[in-house]
């Protein structure tokens, strides 16, 4: 059924909530632009002064004009380190190479000379891990010199640091992804693995290099005088060592070899949905701008959202009159069945247990799920509890849990507690996890969170005997709001990867259809559920 | 009427006689030589015969195996076409003897109008005025100069062995023309080992005006005229009817003169008179003369189609047949204005060279008439006329008509050859012509503006660039990014420019281009590409090339090879060595010897297996190592050569 809207966009709230928008957006675009800038101009003019490309520019020489690009953690260690590392000096995404989507990892030069901040790492291996979920080929653009040694203790020995790289590239490579690097500047240390381990390898003549220790290093070591090229330069890795496979000229042409690896894969996308031909939304998706409210706590309809994505503003609603603070329902996202959970008021039983339900459904179904949250959390009270709400919302969460078809998650608004984990947050392992700019997350909002902590504390001087001025109370609370305030923006969560960025409200729909296809090129296993408490 | 000929010709006019064949329900007989199994007028026709080797004396001229193919599918008649065998007589005596009919004139008449002087003979009997001239054995000066002044002054010597103007003087005055004489004899006689002359009067802006005539053996009317006066190097480049300028009274007397002239040999068929005209004073019904006759249908009948609307293939059939002429004099219409422009593949920057090649792409401009041989993926072969087609254009008025034409030209795209297409459009929009001042100079003398290379604007090669990149359909998702945009480098080549651009996406359809240090904003619209605004022209995409078809012209980008990067792999050092250990069986160079990349130097043999070592780069040897017969280790130097200065 076609989504009817009650928008006015020609109504003073409309214009309001839109300019605060636009506000949110211009903030996140500025984070953006100091992303993609990299390491600065200084960086950038003497990487390009060695003959190199841009490190965003060999992505998109990479990739087949016109492609799309689905960047992954574009906002990674935002404000961390003091700013020293922008994008956290890696460029992660999926775009097309030959029509095929492929992960691409592209090590930025112009920061810190591509060294690994423990943030880098991260990034790195979420990129490695959506690259594992959907099967996508990996092409690692390498030009880094190895761990950042003053964070050595953040990157080296752990489970998730950078030995893990060079992990799943063995273990990717052993489930059938194929991995290619190309070599285009400096691959140090473990850095050299990347290359070494991957299925096919170009290399950079003058330029790139691949050793275990450097010149500097050999020559504390043993004594030993070597150029960089010729201790691990282009041309000595494909003639002389095997290390590497195809000498390039420049880095043009190793995109260009690069290209035509791919193009070698013999690979083919496995059935999984049944899509249809696309239709755009019959409502604007400009209009998301004027019709989310400003303030989080307004509530708003969230089926106004779903007319602004789903093909021609379709939409066949589940259970429409059950639980209804849960809006459940199948429709098309550019040609892809889906089936929407989306948050539409406090969770409570009913909703849970619909949600279950419905989640059952289209694991059964093998239809992937799309979670829309906007949540404060389960209803709370002695009526709820009594009547076992943990219990039903135990069941949402074990079918968000265990069901095997692809989901993702956009935070639309609200992402609090356990409404989180109900609604496929990252503890979940979506496939993806996007957020707008308005959205927050935390356990709790930071007024309760302050108004716990102060009820505890004024029974504690209650119990004592001090006296507790209400303006002792707003001052005691002031700092669990600020930190509340602080942590739960999107840019603090999506700089240590919370989630995989940032999302402009208004490419909702594309970014949830390109996270479908990725996530499509992996077939869709049979779901096995854990135990419903019933 | 004819129910099956034989059609002794191929190309545009081979597929112009099936077009009205079929329509008055005859059945066609294509003949083809080796070059032409798959060409168009062999798919047309209703059958085919194979008649030789490629060189037209191997088939289309051989006039046994054409009329053998004739009497072996059924023909009755055979219709030759232009060129080729359409003018030979003795071609025509050979199919009258195998019982078949000639779709043309009579053997005698081709005979009488072959020879140029003959014929000029005839016709001044006939009345019809012929160029003065003298062209006699008699070389005395002064009998010259009495010759000249019947002529009438101005007068042109010109060398009997003569060319490219040498040995040519115009003499305007008798007083000057022992003087002219005599440095034109001196010329003639250095130039061509030759100095006998000829007079003929000089015209000073020389019209090529011809008039259509159909004769059915008795009787004779014209088709009025066509202006063949837009000619380069005396070839036809762009004619017209009726003739600028003409008058009711020059048509007249011209066509009055050519029907005489049918009508003095008995003409029957499709027939043309060729006049050439004094236009410096407008035209004149006393001042144009008979030049030659053409017995045979031109390539530039489509004009007089256009003006009548009658079909001359179509009269050519019925006469041929045995029927009278279909109207009378009077009930002949001239109706508007009509161009008819040839397109060929030549390199006009070459000199009008004719091009070969295969036609990649051949479209024509929607609603107009072009008549043509060839097709899309068809090959221009260099045994025939390169003409690709003939594109006709009719108009109320000749404004209407010439503007439709240059209209026509510029929608016209060809690729996989070079054309004359832009040469054509030029033309077209020349004010001079568009004026109606043509002559047989006009192209000579504007041959520069008219030739320039069409111009390649940012907009052209951006839009290139962007439809070469991201094609003219754009995907919903086309250039998706979250945040910032990503800037993707293209190249094309112009020549041998390289031409280096980045292209950024801002979303589906809409990009920037940044070129030569400009940045250009471009649209996706549903004819193509709009570079800041305009829309430079039709865009196509072959594996190797990209052609933009612009008003001002073709400009065709190559698309250069990515992988072409000349990697030389082992090619860094100058020293050759041993694969493995063996026996130095020879050695191929001295030292001081120039080698090239891939030359012999020498054999190592080995695991009972000789090996070859060639030289991996171009050098000098500067030192063989080893002599032959010496037993070698693995990675023994064997041959060094000099440093190269890269």
């Amino acid at each position: 059924m076609k989504l009817a809207s009650r928008v006015l966009p020609s109504s003073e709230s409309f214009r309001r909530n839109r300019e605060a928008h636009l506000a949110l957006i211009a903030d996140i675009a500025r984070a953006a632009d100091l992303a993609a800038a990299g390491g600065g101009p200084a960086a950038q003019a003497r990487h390009a002064a060695r003959g190199k490309l841009p490190p965003r520019e060999r992505v998109a020489g990479l990739l087949d004009p016109g492609s799309p690009f689905l960047e992954i953690g574009a906002f990674a260690a935002h404000g961390m380190y003091d700013g020293a590392a922008p994008a956290a000096g890696v460029i992660a995404g999926i775009g097309r190479v030959h029509g095929a989507e492929v992960m691409v990892v592209c090590n930025d030069a112009t920061v810190k000379g591509g060294t690994y901040y423990p943030m880098t790492v991260k990034k790195h291996l979420r990129a490695q891990e959506i690259a594992a979920e959907c099967r996508l080929p990996c092409v690692y653009l390498v030009d880094s010199g190895g761990a950042n040694l003053p964070n050595q203790d953040e990157v080296f020995p752990d489970r998730d640091h950078f030995g893990r790289i060079f992990f799943n590239q063995a273990r990717m490579s052993a489930a059938g992804i194929p991995q290619i690097a190309v070599v285009m500047g400096s691959c140090t240390a473990g850095g050299a693995y990347v290359p070494a381990m991957s299925d096919v390898t170009i290399i950079v003549r003058d330029q790139g290099t691949i050793f275990l220790a450097g010149p500097p290093l050999v020559r504390a070591a043993t004594g030993e005088v070597v150029s960089a090229e010729d201790l691990g330069g282009g041309d000595v890795h494909t003639r002389l060592s095997g290390v590497a496979d195809y000498l390039a000229e420049d880095d043009a042409h190793a995109l260009i070899l690069a290209r035509r690896a791919l193009g070698n894969l013999n690979r083919t996308r496995p059935a999984t949905v049944q899509w249809q031909s696309p239709e755009d939304p019959a409502h604007d998706p400009e209009d998301i701008l004027g019709l989310v409210p400003a303030d989080l706590r307004t509530p708003w309809d969230i089926r106004e959202l779903i007319a602004r994505i789903t093909d021609g503003s379709r939409f066949d609603e589940f259970k429409p009159r059950f639980g209804e603070t849960l809006v459940t329902g199948f429709a098309h996202l550019m040609g892809c069945p889906v089936g929407i959970v989306a948050n539409n008021g406090v969770l409570f039983s009913e909703a849970a247990i619909k949600g279950a339900h419905f989640i059952e459904l289209c694991s059964q179904r093998a239809i992937p799920l799309i979670f829309l949250q906007n949540i404060t959390g389960f209803m709370v009270g002695r009526k709820y509890e009594n009547e076992g709400i943990a219990r039903h919302g135990a069941k949402m969460v074990t079918a968000v849990a265990t069901t095997a078809v692809p989901k993702i998650t956009m935070l639309v608004g609200g992402s609090f507690g356990a409404g989180n984990y109900g609604m496929a947050g990252r503890a979940y392992s979506p496939r993806f996890l996007w957020t707008w700019p308005n959205s927050r997350i935390s356990v709790m909002g930071g007024e309760q969170a302050a108004g716990v902590l102060a009820t505890v504390r004024g029974d504690a001087l209650a119990r004592a005997g001090t006296p507790w001025t209400p303006e002792d109370e707003a001052a005691f609370k002031r700092p669990t709001i600020e930190m509340f305030d602080r942590q739960s923006h999107p840019l603090y969560a999506s700089a240590r990867l919370w989630d995989d960025g940032i999302v402009d409200p208004r490419k909702t729909r594309e970014t949830l259809a390109l996270s479908l296809s990725a996530a499509l090129n992996a077939p869709i296993e049979p779901t096995r559920f854990g135990l419903f408490r019933m | 009427m004819f129910r099956k000929i034989l059609i002794a010709n191929r190309g545009e006019i081979a597929c112009r006689v099936i077009a009205t064949a079929r329509r008055l329900g005859i059945s066609t007989v294509a003949v083809f030589s080796d070059a032409d199994a798959a060409a168009l007028h062999v798919a047309l026709a209703d059958d085919s015969r194979h008649i030789g080797g490629a060189q037209p004396a191997d088939s289309y001229l051989r006039a046994d195996r054409i009329i053998q193919a004739a009497l072996a599918t059924g023909a009755e008649a055979i219709h030759p076409g232009y060129g080729f065998l359409s003018e030979n007589p003795d071609f025509v005596d050979q199919v009258t003897a195998a019982g078949l009919t000639f779709i043309g004139p009579s053997a005698d008449a081709i005979r009488a109008m072959g020879l140029k002087d003959a014929a000029k003979a005839l016709m001044e009997k006939a009345g019809v005025p012929v160029v003065p001239g003298y062209h006699g054995e008699d070389q005395e000066p002064d009998h010259l100069a009495v010759m000249a002044a019947e002529i009438g002054y101005p007068v042109l010597i010109k060398a009997v062995a003569g060319g490219g103007g040498k040995g040519m003087r115009r003499v305007d005055r008798a007083a000057d023309f022992a003087d002219a004489l005599a440095s034109a004899r001196a010329e003639a006689r250095t130039a061509f080992g030759n100095d006998a002359v000829l007079i003929e009067k000089y015209i000073d802006q020389p019209r090529h005006i011809e008039i259509q005539i159909f004769g059915d053996g008795t009787d004779a009317v014209h088709l009025h005229e066509r202006d063949c006066s837009l000619q380069r190097r005396h070839q036809k480049v762009i004619e017209e009817a009726p003739a600028p300028g003409m008058t009711p009274e020059m048509r007249a007397a011209m066509g009055e003169a050519a029907v005489r002239a049918a009508r003095a040999i008995g003409y029957r068929g499709a027939g043309t008179c060729e006049f050439i005209v004094d236009g410096s004073d407008g035209l004149r019904p006393d001042r144009f003369w008979f030049m030659e006759m053409n017995t045979r249908l031109q390539v530039e009948h489509p004009v007089t189609e256009a003006v009548t609307g009658i079909d001359l293939v179509e009269w050519q059939l019925r006469i041929a047949s045995g029927e009278p002429l279909p109207l009378t004099q009077a009930q002949i219409p001239l109706i508007g204005h009509a161009f008819e422009a040839r397109l060929y593949a030549e390199d006009v920057p070459a000199g009008f060279l004719p091009a070969t090649g295969r036609l990649d792409h051949l479209r024509f401009a929607d609603g107009i008439r072009a008549d043509t041989g060839v097709r899309s993926g068809d090959r221009i072969s260099p045994w025939y006329d390169p003409m690709i087609a003939k594109i006709v254009a009719h108009g109320p008025s000749r404004a209407a008509a010439l503007n439709r034409l240059a209209r026509a030209l510029e929608d016209t795209e060809v690729a996989g050859t070079v054309t004359n297409l832009a040469f054509l459009s030029r033309l077209a929009r020349h004010p001079g012509f568009a004026a109606g001042r043509v002559d047989t100079g006009l192209i000579a003398r504007d041959i520069a503006s008219l030739t320039d290379p069409a111009p390649v604007t940012p907009a052209i090669t951006a839009a290139a660039l962007l439809t070469a990149e991201l094609g003219t359909a754009a995907a919903p998702l086309q250039g998706f990014t979250l945040w910032s945009p990503l800037r993707r480098h293209a190249r094309l080549r112009l020549g041998a420019d390289e031409i280096a651009a980045a292209i950024t996406l801002d979303g589906p359809g809409r990009a920037r281009v940044e070129l030569a240090g400009a940045t250009l904003s471009a649209r996706l619209k549903p004819e193509g590409w709009e570079v800041e605004g305009t829309h430079p022209g039709r865009v196509l995409c072959l594996p190797d090339a990209v052609h933009v078809f612009a008003r001002s012209g073709t400009v065709r980008f190559t698309i250069p090879d990515p992988f072409d990067r000349g990697t030389d792999d082992g090619a860094t050092g100058g020293l050759t060595l041993s694969p493995m250990p063996g026996l130095v069986r020879e050695v191929a160079v001295r030292p001081g010897e120039r080698v090239e990349k891939g030359d012999r130097l020498a054999v190592i043999e080995a695991m009972k297996m000789e090996h070859v070592l060639t030289a991996a780069r171009d050098g000098t040897v500067a030192e063989v190592l080893v002599e032959p017969g010496a037993q070698v280790e693995a990675g023994a130097a064997l041959v060094r050569l000099e440093e190269t200065d890269g």
